[in-house]
């Protein structure tokens, strides 16, 4: 009776274990594309592979976020950071942010969020809208300062009834372009005497 | 740096996070009405107040033991083997055995919780609630503590739902109501409506950050 | 033939598992927040069904009476893992769409439903076609709560633009209109039925 029970869970493991073995190139493609299109998406064109030169920077709260750099031959073109936040009306929230040199956002990504449909979640098309120019953030230039909502006295207009959200999101931009100004610092440095990869190891972020 | 701040951080700060946790698996993602896990039992044994209570309690006891047992198994065997893939199948294998023993093991020590939870536990089986809770808290990323604090407040969540709504259903029973909706659209109708009510907690989970 | 098709018609309208068995409600709540969305969910745990069923009435003899429920969940579960895999791989917003609600088909008691009252008492092709009913019922229940809920919530089907969005009411792609679009659902349908 159990001998029956055991040759059947036997045979289905190692069933599975062989479709996991067909699956889990495609599955880590699948996640690999899905990385490379919101870096595509959110920098200026590049011929590099962001992704294999990604590094962790630290960011002053004290977790770290990845960079990708995106260069066209050897010439930096812009950065894409992979920001979050906790601050979301249900919880965290991942972009993909990106800056070309001038400390503009080219664009953003939404890679995760689980804000309420149909409101928070609209911040995918909400602050992309440069025929909104109240509530884009595209094009905004972050050395003139952090961005906020127009009701904290800054300068996006929330999304309707999802305050709280578009407050996340725009820290999470913010949070980027500390992050984003210091790789700025470090490859503005490269083309002169290249101390890049020291300058990044006394920040404590780790190459990889 | 970064480590300073991290230890530093006030007891009263992580305390806080586990009543995050709680009042946001009570009453912000409820169980019943917003995530929809556990509908079956809900619509199915909500007729009395009861009956609603011995279910509530069942599950409350099987949801706890089963997330510390799958949680185990998840981190002590699947993850160290790279049998990943084995998840979904394992924990309902796992959740099923430990239904039948929590069965067995009631039996013999305590005949009268026994009496009051027995007639429940065969049904918990398949409530998706079980194992839908044992896989969020892998996705979640929660450790142990956290998992246990989640399982529980989700259970007291289901128990609630399952209060509330068996309440209205007591008088529902009493009033007149057009034949093709009685039964179970009204019950669902119900349901709507109460989760329009839970709605309004959304949001409520910022008071503590 | 005339039989077989008798099966099929049978999941599809007088056994439908959502709007007269009642079976599988944390599904078809959950993942109805638009028509493509309830489709894959049916269509996913159509394929557990057919697979399943078939493969459950081919052992039937090899397993014993005594084991027979936990042999059926091993044979489902395994089924269940290997849609969870393919559509990680291949279909990966979709599955991350549904979320928690693959490897919840695991314990859909349709599944497990139909395995012990038809697969386990008829032969392969005849369980086969049972699941091939029962899952289009399902697939058709939850593709029209999809599409219900989704035209209400924001004016479209399939995402194709039926009248403006803005008109919309948010409620029905919510939590509620779940239950309240269901609720209304199964009326419409006890009516007909009793016609």
């Amino acid at each position: 009776m159990f001998l029956s029970l055991f040759v059947i869970s036997l045979v289905v493991a190692v069933l599975l274990a062989q479709v996991n073995k067909l699956t889990a190139k495609p599955i880590a493609a699948a996640k690999a594309l899905k990385l490379e299109n919101a870096i595509k998406e959110v920098v200026p064109e590049f011929d590099n592979n962001p992704v294999e030169e990604a590094y962790k920077m630290a960011t002053p709260a004290g977790d770290s976020l990845l960079v990708y750099p995106a260069k066209k031959g050897d010439e930096v073109v812009g950065f894409a950071v992979n920001t979050y936040s906790n601050n979301g009306f249900s919880g965290n929230i991942q972009l993909m942010v990106g800056f070309d040199t001038g400390d503009k956002v080219v664009n953003y990504a939404v890679l995760s969020h689980a804000e309420t449909p149909g409101l928070g979640s609209k911040m995918n098309a909400w602050f992309r809208d440069t025929a909104k120019p109240n509530q884009a953030v595209i094009g905004r230039n972050l050395s003139e300062g952090n961005l906020s909502v127009s009701k904290d006295g800054g300068q996006i207009d929330a999304i309707t009834a999802s305050t709280i959200t578009s407050r996340a999101f725009l820290e999470a931009i913010n949070k980027a372009y500390v992050v984003y100004k210091e790789s700025d610092a470090d490859s503005g440095a490269t083309q002169q005497n290249n101390p890049e990869k020291k300058r990044k190891e006394e920040r404590g972020g780790t190459h990889e | 740096m970064a480590s300073e701040t991290r230890t530093a951080q006030p007891a009263t700060e992580k305390i806080m996070e586990y009543v995050g946790i709680i009042i946001v698996a009570i009453f912000v993602n409820n169980i019943v009405y917003s995530q929809f896990l556990g509908i079956c039992p809900f619509l199915g044994v909500s007729k009395k107040i009861d009956t609603a209570i011995g279910m509530g309690l069942a599950v409350t006891f099987v949801l706890t033991i089963s997330t510390i047992v799958t949680f185990l198994l998840q981190k002590g065997i699947l993850d160290p083997f790279g049998l990943g893939y084995l998840q979904t199948i394992s924990f309902i294998l796992v959740i099923a055995a430990l239904v039948q023993m929590v069965e067995i093991i009631l039996k013999k020590v305590s005949p009268s919780l026994y009496q009051a939870l027995g007639v429940f536990l065969p049904l918990i089986t398949t409530n998706c609630a079980i194992l839908g809770v044992a896989i969020l808290v892998i996705q979640k990323d929660f450790n142990l503590l956290q998992s246990v604090v989640f399982a529980v407040a989700t259970s007291l969540g289901f128990a609630l739902a399952l209060i509330i709504f068996s309440g209205i259903r007591e008088q529902l029973s009493l009033t007149k109501i057009p034949k093709t909706m009685q039964g179970i659209p009204i019950a669902l109708i119900t349901a709507g409506i109460i989760a329009m009510a839970f709605m309004g907690f959304s949001g409520i989970d910022q008071v503590f950050k | 033939m005339n039989n077989n098709l008798k099966v099929i018609v049978n999941g599809l309208i007088k056994e439908n598992p959502t709007f007269v068995l009642l079976l599988g409600m944390c599904p078809t709540l959950a993942t109805t927040s638009s028509a493509i969305n309830g489709m894959s969910m049916g269509l996913a745990t159509m394929f557990v069904l057919i697979c399943s069923n078939a493969a459950i009435s081919a052992l039937k003899n090899f397993i014993p009476d005594m084991v027979r429920i936990p042999a059926f969940i091993v044979v489902i579960a395994a089924f269940v893992t290997v849609v969870e895999m393919v559509m990680n791989a291949y279909v990966p917003a979709l599955a991350a769409s549904l979320g928690i609600f693959i490897p919840l088909i695991v314990v859909n008691c349709i599944v497990l439903g139909r395995a012990e009252a038809f697969a386990s008492k008829n032969n392969v092709l005849a369980s086969s076609l049972d699941g091939f009913g029962i899952g289009l019922g399902f697939t058709l229940a939850l593709t029209l709560l999809g599409a219900i809920r989704e035209l209400l919530g924001t004016g479209k089907i399939f995402s194709l633009s039926i009248y403006p969005e803005n008109f919309g009411s948010l409620i029905f792609v919510l939590a509620p209109g779940a239950f309240i679009v269901l609720g209304y659902l199964i009326a419409v349908f006890n009516k007909l039925q009793k016609k």
